[in-house]
């Protein structure tokens, strides 16, 4: 005892002192006893924010410690804006605007010159956003720099790098089915969704079929103009000789038209129904379910990331201490409440479990996502969990490279740009009513749509507990006509 | 196309990269960032042998570090394959302070579980077994694991780690090496010094059959149900005949299933000694402050008696090997060739190889097989595998675009390694590799928990954490004849082994995997 108070005593004179020499005290016997220095106040930095006048939003942050710059972009546009009959198209072009090379530099001659110099630049289109990325070592700036805005501003759409892309996606179709991974989370979406979603439908041979370099040009020519874009530049750069850089390469670039992108609506269709998928070369079951999830906006969002940190957040969370070290039932066992920017996300609770542990499995995740609200989280849960959340905290802004990641991802969504500050003092104010409540109000199990994928005869003793299952039939639709 | 790696595979690529990024084109900028870097990093060995590389980047208040334990599946025999993998889990159950709610009490509870179990395997696997008397044994064995339960603070552990901020908190296990890993905040450093060494020190184990159970979940997870997984523990079993790389990270399902408490005692004493264990600590950390603590924590551990060597050397290969695999899958495409450990001289070559043909659009690979011919959707190698300490594999792999055949995709691929046999690659290639390295070395300081492993790495294979930017001279001094050469050596028909996915409708795997097993299930 005498050892752990004079080792107390010695931590604060430490810290009033501010000396960093340590003493070579005894070795504490238990957890508990250790004492520890408070961490230096977090100051998150802000980057420079400057608006060229063609409307593209430039953010800085230098960062010198290594001789790199990367710089990431968002761009307004998105898979969901797609026609339905032309699903694949945003893909295809995010792809070939990079590989197809750009007026001033074809494909080729791009990727040789890029590696040449341990550079890269990437174009891609998901579902909410296009996202543009360089990397090259400081001393390579300026060239690279306008690599990457020839690509953005004048990409050729090479009709032979097109084929290549899309030969890829038809092969990609081809292999949809191989992994259960690739199964579950393709048609889990479609369950809560719906088939037709822009949120959940996929490319197929027929609507590839039907896309034209002419539609890939349609697209570039709508989305991509500065007025749809945000930057973020990391790295060695001092900030007004970059920004002089940036607007040589982007400032003659005109504003495009201000239109307003039509919101894409989601719905769920999701009954509380069994859904079964046939697989038969796997010695497992896949277990999904759950529901809608919420929007990141939601004024439950802190109240729900608690939540989540107490079902399945850490090693000591529910889930992973009941389904999988308790029970030994599954490697991987997962679940929360998901949040989207702009669209809400999806709630779920997935394992993996042997075929005849399928009801066991099934059981469990239903019996877990009940206990939020019968045996709903203590205030010891609560604590430990907001404990573990803020502690944390310093490594969502442990590096310059993850800051600039969240100042572009809330300046696109609209986010307030203190989002990371809200986030601290918004988790510090739960409470454990408020946890309950929340998790009451937003984990329904019996919504629950519950998807089961795996062997036929394994699963089907579980499967005979319910009334009805719906089997899906996830065969690919050959092409109608090849092309 | 991704190739979906198991996590304990995973970290190869990882050190691939790291083995094959290591040059600078101008000379005299390595020993300048050799000798920068060198400021800011202390070497520490304990008395017991347990070498600590401690690495000031005060950048943000955190810091991660990485354990390297110098045990892998390599170290197992026939009975206990995955053994090295188990105890890695077992390494997050915690000690006599840590996971439990009375230790004295759950102490005798494992004892009698563990002779319960014994018991149970005995009449088990007798040849002349009665069903009733393992039925019985068994009944007796889950009542001792129900009372062993009882005392479990479930995870209490991980949830240490992550109640104090702990971010990245896992391990992994290779064919050569047991990695330990996670970050914590800076002010958190004696956290890390007494859980690190306390796992170590007086691990328990705990739930130990419950988690054989999750082990073998996860070997359904990533070999059996997974096309990919079931073909490379085809690959890697039919390339080495002699060497224990031989047999699956994840081992046998039979073995899974039979390994005990006992077996992971006996292998922790044997292979968990300080002098097999290197540790790098990266971030905002002093080392004066920080050895003093090491001192304390870690000294705690007894040395130990040395670990045995492994004695079995793969003979050189005379015969070319083929697994076809008949799968519901699409086509899959491998092809690899017996090489030298990482350590030896022609490694740099190799690296230099692999580059050429596999690094990015560039590369000869993704130009012929998926620009030119469109065979391909994706082609490149594995690097080293299963492991890299001792004589390995170097393998390719294509993608068949839908519609092609393996032997298409095949045919490209023998014609580039072809190429290298009988032409020298262009000075812009080997300029190419160069600069690449040098950039990727760069890349790779910006990250604490990446430094740690990459100087663990180094430390542990080379002796000298120093070889990470060492290892540019050596590419420096590659030549275009030294690359002809080992291509030459290396690509032969007797020294290759292929194993493909033939896609087969009637689905004989979902037979052969349908089968009830012939191990009892408990």
């Amino acid at each position: 005892m005498f050892t752990i108070h004079a080792r107390k005593t010695l931590v604060i004179t430490m810290f009033l002192l501010g000396t960093l020499n340590v003493p070579a005290w005894a070795q504490v016997e238990r957890v508990e006893e250790l004492q520890f220095p408070p961490l230096p106040d977090i100051q998150i930095l802000k980057p420079t924010r400057v608006v060229l006048e063609n409307g593209l939003v430039v953010l800085l942050l230098e960062d010198h410690e290594l001789p790199l710059i990367n710089v990431s972009m968002h761009i307004r546009t998105g898979s969901r804006l797609e026609s339905p009959d032309k699903v694949g198209l945003a893909s295809l072009t995010g792809t070939v605007m990079r590989t197809g090379g750009s007026t001033t530099l074809s494909g080729d001659t791009l990727d040789d010159r890029l590696e040449g110099k341990a550079a890269m630049i990437e174009t891609s289109i998901g579902e909410t956003a296009g996202t543009a990325s360089m990397s090259c070592l400081s001393d390579d700036f300026s060239q690279v720099i306008q690599m990457f805005a020839d690509v953005l501003r004048q990409p050729t759409f090479d009709p032979e790098k097109l084929a290549i892309a899309k030969n890829q996606m038809l092969s990609s179709i081809a292999r949809q089915n191989d992994s259960p991974d690739s199964i579950v989370s393709r048609e889990y979406k479609k369950l809560i969704y719906g088939n037709d979603s822009p949120y959940a439908r996929v490319p197929t041979y027929n609507t590839l079929g039907s896309i034209t370099r002419e539609d890939l040009i349609m697209w570039h020519r709508t989305y991509y103009h500065p007025n749809r874009m945000i930057m973020g530049l990391v790295g060695d750069f001092e900030t007004s000789e970059a920004l002089i850089r940036i607007k040589r390469v982007f400032g003659n670039w005109n504003r495009g038209p201000a239109i307003d992108d039509p919101s894409i609506p989601f719905h769920t269709t999701a009954n509380p129904t069994v859904y079964y998928i046939e697989k038969q070369d796997m010695t497992q079951a896949k277990i999904i379910m759950g529901h809608l999830g919420l929007l990141r906006n939601h004024p439950d969002y802190y109240a729900i990331v608690v939540t989540n940190q107490i079902l399945s957040g850490s090693f000591g969370a529910r889930l992973f201490s009941n389904v999988r070290s308790q029970k030994g039932l599954a490697y991987d066992v997962h679940g929360g409440i998901g949040f989207g920017w702009d669209y809400p996300g999806l709630a779920s609770l997935s394992m993996s479990t042997k075929t005849e542990t399928t009801g066991q499995g099934i059981d469990a995740l239903i019996e877990e996502a009940r206990k939020m609200v019968t045996a709903p989280p203590t205030e010891q849960e609560v604590q430990k969990a907001k404990t573990s959340i803020l502690n944390s905290f310093v490594f969502s802004v442990d590096s310059r490279s993850k800051i600039m990641g969240k100042f572009l991802t809330y300046e696109y969504y609209q986010y307030p740009t203190d989002w990371l500050v809200r986030f601290r003092k918004g988790i510090e104010a739960v409470t454990t009513q408020q946890v309950r409540s929340a998790a009451q109000q937003h984990l329904s199990p019996e919504k629950f749509a519950i998807l089961v994928v795996g062997p036929r005869e394994g699963t089907a003793p579980a499967l005979a507990r319910y009334q009805t299952v719906q089997e899906l039939d996830i065969s690919i639709p050959q092409p109608q006509t090849e092309n | 196309m991704n190739i979906p790696f198991p996590r304990y595979l995973r970290h190869f690529s990882f050190l691939l990269v790291c083995v094959s990024v290591l040059t600078i084109y101008a000379v005299p900028a390595l020993s300048q960032d050799l000798a920068s870097f060198e400021k800011h990093v202390t070497v520490h060995t304990l008395k017991n042998g347990w070498t600590f590389i401690i690495v000031e980047r005060p950048v943000a208040p955190v810091f991660a570090f990485m354990t390297r334990v110098n045990v892998g599946s390599a170290q197992e025999g026939a009975g206990i394959t995955g053994l090295a993998h188990m105890f890695e889990h077992m390494a997050f159950k915690g000690t006599p302070r840590i996971g439990t709610s009375n230790y004295e009490a759950e102490q005798k509870a494992l004892t009698e579980l563990e002779q319960a179990y014994q018991a149970y395997q005995h009449e088990r696997l007798s040849p002349t077994a009665n069903a009733q008397s393992v039925q019985e044994r068994l009944n007796v064995f889950k009542a001792k694991q129900n009372e062993a339960a009882a005392y479990v603070v479930k995870n209490e552990f991980g949830d240490i780690v992550e109640r104090e901020g702990g971010v990245n908190l896992n391990a992994f296990t290779g064919a050569d090496v047991t990695g330990y890993f996670y970050a914590l905040p800076a002010n958190k450093v004696e956290l890390f010094a007494y859980l690190e060494s306390e796992r170590f020190l007086h691990p328990v184990f705990r739930e130990f059959y419950k988690e054989r159970d999750v082990v073998m979940e996860e070997r359904r997870l990533r070999t059996e149900s997974r096309p990919i997984g079931r073909l490379l523990e085809q690959f890697v079993s039919t390339a080495f005949i002699a060497h224990p790389y031989h047999h699956p990270v994840i081992g046998y399902a039979s073995d899974i299933q039979s390994y005990t408490m006992t077996d992971a005692e006996q292998f922790y004493k044997r292979y968990y000694i300080p002098s097999n264990m290197i540790t790098a600590v990266v971030g905002d950390v002093q080392a004066n402050a920080l050895i003093p603590l090491l001192e304390q924590y870690f000294g705690r551990i007894p040395s130990g008696s040395p670990s045995p060597p492994i004695r079995t050397v793969e003979s050189p290969s005379i015969a070319e090997k083929t697994v076809v695999l008949q799968d519901p899958a699409q086509p899959f495409y491998i092809e690899g060739y017996h090489k030298q450990a990482v350590t030896h001289e022609d490694q740099p070559a190799f690296d230099a190889l692999d580059d050429i043909l596999t690094n990015g659009r560039t590369s000869r690979f993704y130009r012929s097989l998926v620009r030119d011919k469109k065979i391909a959707v994706s082609a490149g190698s594995f690097g080293a595998y299963p492991g890299e300490k001792y004589p390995h594999l170097w393998t390719a792999y294509a993608v068949p675009a839908r519609g092609v055949t393996n032997q298409e995709v095949q045919q490209a691929i023998r014609e580039e390694l072809e190429r290298l046999k009988t032409e020298e690659i262009t000075d812009e290639e080997l300029a190419k590799f160069r600069t690449r390295a040098k950039a990727g070395l760069v890349r790779s300081l910006g990250s604490n928990l990446g430094l740690a492993m990459s100087l663990t790495d180094y430390q542990s294979l080379f002796g000298d954490w120093r070889e990470l930017f060492r290892y540019i001279d050596r590419f420096d001094q590659v030549t275009k004849s030294d690359i002809q050469r080992v291509a030459r050596q290396t690509f032969q028909a007797s020294n290759r082994i292929v194993a493909m996915i033939e896609t087969k409708a009637t689905h004989p795997v979902a037979r052969a995997i349908a089968q009830p097993s012939s191990h009892p299930r408990n």
